[in-house]
């Protein structure tokens, strides 16, 4: 087997050196009746080429010149080369979590630098090192903010992504915490009559995503005040990090009543290919009297011996290796090799390029959205303020979807997975990826 | 030399953080807008929600950019440099045909929405993937859903208790060994369960007795390691299976572990009802400094009602889809379809080894550790005699009669080339020093991290200063990790005026 270099020789050598006669001899504490006694039965070993055959097949199963305007959390963006070249390089990618910081400086450092965006994106004053991504980051931060108030009601808008949203199911009633829905107006924001009405004492935090899975761009401002009156956290989810290019960040204002307490989100805007849904990358970013309360890694800045700058995971005693049971999460590890695309990807762009990027996204989606209006019979949903999605409602929708999938052009997603009221809704995204040529070709098979 | 010597001559030694580099104006990135009508900004979001500017953000040139990771990537010690023997960490090395394979276009630039027809090619890979950890666990279906090792147990746990729910009552404990990781204990909290600790025998195993002595109806199951996070195999599994099978409980079985026994035993064979695995440590994905990894959850067809949804269900036709009518599941543990980039590269790693070449792995894994555990026998205290397998744990127990600690040791290990062990774990061993060298090192990798452990043993007692005051060859020295916790810095912030944010 070519990844393992001892050699029927080396082999003998090593057990004559420890005194043993067969490999066989090694597993004697596994007792026999437990020995599996045949080999496995899976597919035999494949040399490199054949198996790069078997994978390029596979790949090519897979329609991928389709022009696609699907975004619904998983964004179609460009990534420049260097960002692949540089996590290709084994001092990143081979290594493990960075506990003996003297040898970990890159790794520990970038993650620095990833939570420094982070923080200064949203407008927080920290961010963590990175969880598994946007869905279970925004089921930590609820827990998050069960922790901070000891309270178990949580008001959650209907248009935080509904997938997000499962997640955060899953979790929550484990814990006997209650997610109620609120729900959303015809400018696609959340309804903030209702969300006024049933926040209360008890309730621990109100959650929104902005912008949310119809593409609406929310007054997190706004929300947070109603939450704040009685003692509620605000929970913000940003699926589309692109956006925070051109929005102010849920963090961003004097006013206290008004800001974000706990931000969560999915940075795979920032360099992290689409890859099926993962690996991407998700954060949680609070204000500086909660770090405490943060889960997952964090990397602090302190010193050596000799007094140099050294970077350093810390706040250790929060985390499941010391508390064991009592930790804030159970997460060990962060997505460091994503944070690191993410992190690459905002230093190639800097302030401009970021701006640029935001800007190309409102203007070709609301330019994408006009067109629809004018040279369409098809309507648009949902009149409030967007970043790059916006929601269509199809005349005749079997026959518009096929004619255009015959076309190769997958138009969005349908809502109707989650939203039965919003049937022949389509969630269309468009990028700085679509050329014109994508989207006359949308057009045309939208007028038809 | 000294090192402060070394930094203050070397650039490369320099390198700042990013945002205290560059200068206004400079672009890494462009992108050139298209031809189309455009309208004020002001016209289509409220004033009030758009921001300025980002304050602090840097502007480097593309070059500026290459050249700063670079140098910061050369300052990480990782496997393709040498032997990373991380106790329960499995640091294999990572085949270079997989990054290729994860990159292919067609998987890279996936959009996880696509029409099933359009994706079938990623499905099948899943779905084989699937099978073949099946194979290979002994166990029934697998979920690729969890996104690592602990997300896994989570999901595990949960469904655990989905289980007793069904059957009328979800039951308040899960039994944990003492030796257990970290993320055992934390899950149970975190799936609503009260984690009930079993300690170890003087043998390094589960204590029977004390495990009947714990066990009552109140018990929703055992999390066992196997073998644990000693390197022992948990020789009674199958009786503990009987016993918790007896009262209604379940075996959750960490298979982070699973490195030492692929083809030569499994876990559904000795009465393992669910347990996770993680693709980056036996199934080689790289660790990437800290992830991503994977944590695919199998079962035993009882559990299997409530895996996450949606599942991948094979057609007659062969093709594949994704089932989201499972009324008993517990629900997405995580959106879209799981960490694909590692479940791609974890089948490839299973295609390029075959049956033969997984459990050659597994055989090799372990002769690596027993020949490692029999050159140190004796300069260092073997924590328990036991047999063990993939892994070995020894103690600083000699060292600390010469006021040198374990941290010590694997601090002065980096002096010689060489990432340190796991250290301080497991908690039954005091001064912990977990060897894990995996199959994928050579016997003369082998032999100079043995004589570099000999040679710091022999340090210890004749210059025991300078292990103590160890590392001495790296870019930073020690790092006052107490100091850096009790004032958090967790960001750069510019050095003048009041913070922008």
């Amino acid at each position: 087997m070519r990844y393992i270099p001892a050699s029927d020789a080396d082999r003998r050598a090593m057990l004559s050196e420890i005194g043993k006669n067969s490999v066989r001899q090694l597993f004697d504490s596994i007792p026999d009746t437990l020995q599996l006694g045949r080999p496995l039965d899976i597919p035999h070993a494949r040399d490199e080429w054949s198996l790069l055959e078997y994978f390029e097949r596979l790949a090519g199963l897979n329609r991928r010149h389709a022009v696609s305007f699907l975004g619904a959390g998983v964004y179609p963006h460009r990534i420049p080369a260097i960002v692949d070249d540089l996590v290709s390089r084994s001092e990143f990618y081979t290594a493990y979590t960075p506990y003996q910081p003297e040898i970990a400086q890159g790794t520990l450092q970038a993650i620095f630098e990833f939570q420094t965006y982070m923080a200064q994106l949203t407008g927080m004053d920290a961010a963590n090192a990175s969880l598994y991504d946007g869905s279970t980051a925004l089921a930590e931060g609820v827990l998050m903010a069960h922790r901070i108030t000891g309270r178990k009601r949580f008001l959650c808008a209907r248009s935080v992504h509904p997938e997000y949203r499962m997640v955060v199911e899953t979790y929550s009633k484990r814990l006997g915490l209650s997610l109620e829905t609120v729900g959303f107006l015809d400018n696609g924001r959340v309804d903030t009559e209702d969300l006024g009405g049933r926040v209360d004492d008890d309730v621990a935090a109100v959650v929104v995503q902005s912008p949310n899975v119809f593409g609406t761009i929310e007054d997190t401002f706004a929300l947070a005040e109603p939450a704040h009156r009685h003692g509620a956290l605000l929970v913000v989810n940003i699926a589309e990090a692109a956006s925070l290019g051109v929005l102010k960040g849920p963090g961003m204002t004097d006013t206290a009543s008004r800001r974000a307490d706990i931000v969560v989100g999915e940075a795979q805007s920032f360099g992290v290919p689409m890859s099926f849904g993962g690996p991407h990358v998700g954060f949680v970013a609070t204000g500086r009297e909660r770090v405490r309360q943060l889960p997952g890694r964090l990397v602090g800045e302190g010193r050596d011996r000799d007094g140099n700058r050294a970077f350093v995971l810390t706040l250790a005693a929060r985390e499941q290796h010391i508390r064991r049971e009592k930790a804030t999460s159970n997460i060990c590890t962060n997505q460091s090799l994503c944070a690191l695309m993410s992190t690459i990807h905002l230093a190639a762009l800097g302030p401009a390029g970021l701006r640029d990027l935001a800007l190309e996204n409102v203007q070709k989606a609301a330019y994408v959205r006009r067109r629809i209006a004018s040279e369409t019979p098809h309507r648009i949903l949902f009149d409030g303020a967007r970043f790059n999605e916006f929601v269509v409602r199809l005349d005749d929708f079997e026959g518009t979807w096929e004619r255009l999938l015959a076309e190769g052009v997958v138009a969005g997603l349908p809502l109707v997975r989650w939203f039965p009221e919003l049937e022949d809704a389509l969630l269309v995204c468009v990028t700085e990826q679509h050329s014109m040529e994508h989207v006359d070709r949308l057009l045309k098979g939208l007028a038809a | 030399m000294t090192r402060r010597d070394r930094v203050a001559r070397h650039a490369s030694l320099n390198e700042r953080l990013v945002f205290e580099k560059g200068s206004p104006g400079r672009r890494g990135s462009d992108l050139s807008a298209a031809d189309f009508p455009r309208r004020e900004l002001s016209e289509l979001i409220d004033d009030e929600l758009v921001r300025d500017s980002i304050d602090g953000m840097p502007s480097l040139a593309e070059s500026e950019v290459v050249r700063h990771f670079t140098r910061l990537s050369d300052w990480n010690y990782h496997v393709d440099l040498g032997l990373y023997p991380l106790g329960s960490c499995t640091m294999k090395y990572n085949p270079k045909v997989n990054e290729k394979i994860a990159r292919m276009d067609g998987f890279a630039d996936l959009h996880p929405y696509l029409p099933e027809s359009l994706v079938q090619g990623a499905l099948e890979v899943q779905k084989r993937l699937e099978e073949c950890l099946a194979e290979i666990t002994g166990m029934d279906r697998v979920t690729l859903q969890p996104a690592a090792g602990a997300h896994g147990e989570l999901t595990g746990l949960m469904m655990v208790r989905a289980y007793h729910e069904s059957r009328g009552r979800g039951r308040r404990s899960i039994l944990v060994p003492d030796s257990a990781h970290g993320t055992n204990p934390a899950s149970a909290r975190i799936a609503g369960y009260e984690a009930v600790h079993v300690p170890s025998n003087a043998k390094g195993t589960l204590d029977l007795d004390a495990l009947d002595r714990l066990t009552n109806p109140d018990v929703a199951g055992i999390m066992v390691t196997n073998p644990n996070t000693l390197g022992i195999f948990e020789g009674e599994i199958a009786r503990i299976a009987e016993r918790m099978h007896a009262i209604g409980a379940l075996v959750y079985m960490d298979g982070a572990n699973m490195n030492a026994m692929m083809g030569v035993a499994r876990p559904g064979d000795f009465g393992v009802d669910v347990l996770h695995l993680n693709l980056h440590k036996t199934f080689s994905t790289p660790h990437g400094g800290g992830g991503p990894g994977a944590g695919p959850v199998a079962v035993k067809d009882a559990l299997a009602p409530f895996l996450p949804a949606p599942l991948i269900e094979r057609d007659g036709d062969g093709r594949c889809r994704l089932d989201d009518e499972r009324p008993e599941s517990i629900g997405r543990v995580k959106a879209f379809h799981g960490q694909f980039g590692m479940h791609s590269r974890a089948l490839a790693y299973i295609l390029a080894c075959g049956p033969n070449g997984l459990r050659e792995a597994s055989e090799t894994a372990v002769l690596n550790a027993a020949y490692v555990r029999s050159k140190l026998e004796g300069a260092y205290h073997l924590a328990y005699g036991a047999p063990t397998l993939h892994e070995v744990v020894f103690s600083d127990r000699f060292q600390a009669a010469h006021g040198v600690h374990v941290m010590d040791i694997a601090k002065r290990l980096i002096d010689y080339g060489f990432h340190p062990p796991t250290i301080a774990f497991p908690l039954v061993v005091r001064g912990a020093i977990m060897i894990e060298p995996t199959e994928t090192e050579s016997r003369e990798e082998l032999d100079a991290f043995i004589d570099a452990m000999l040679k710091i043993a022999r340090e210890c007692e004749t210059d025991p200063d300078r292990v103590r005051s160890a590392p001495h060859t790296t870019r930073v020295g020690r790092v006052d990790e107490a100091e850096a916790a009790r004032k958090p810095v967790l960001r750069w912030r510019p050095p003048a005026g009041p913070a922008a944010n």
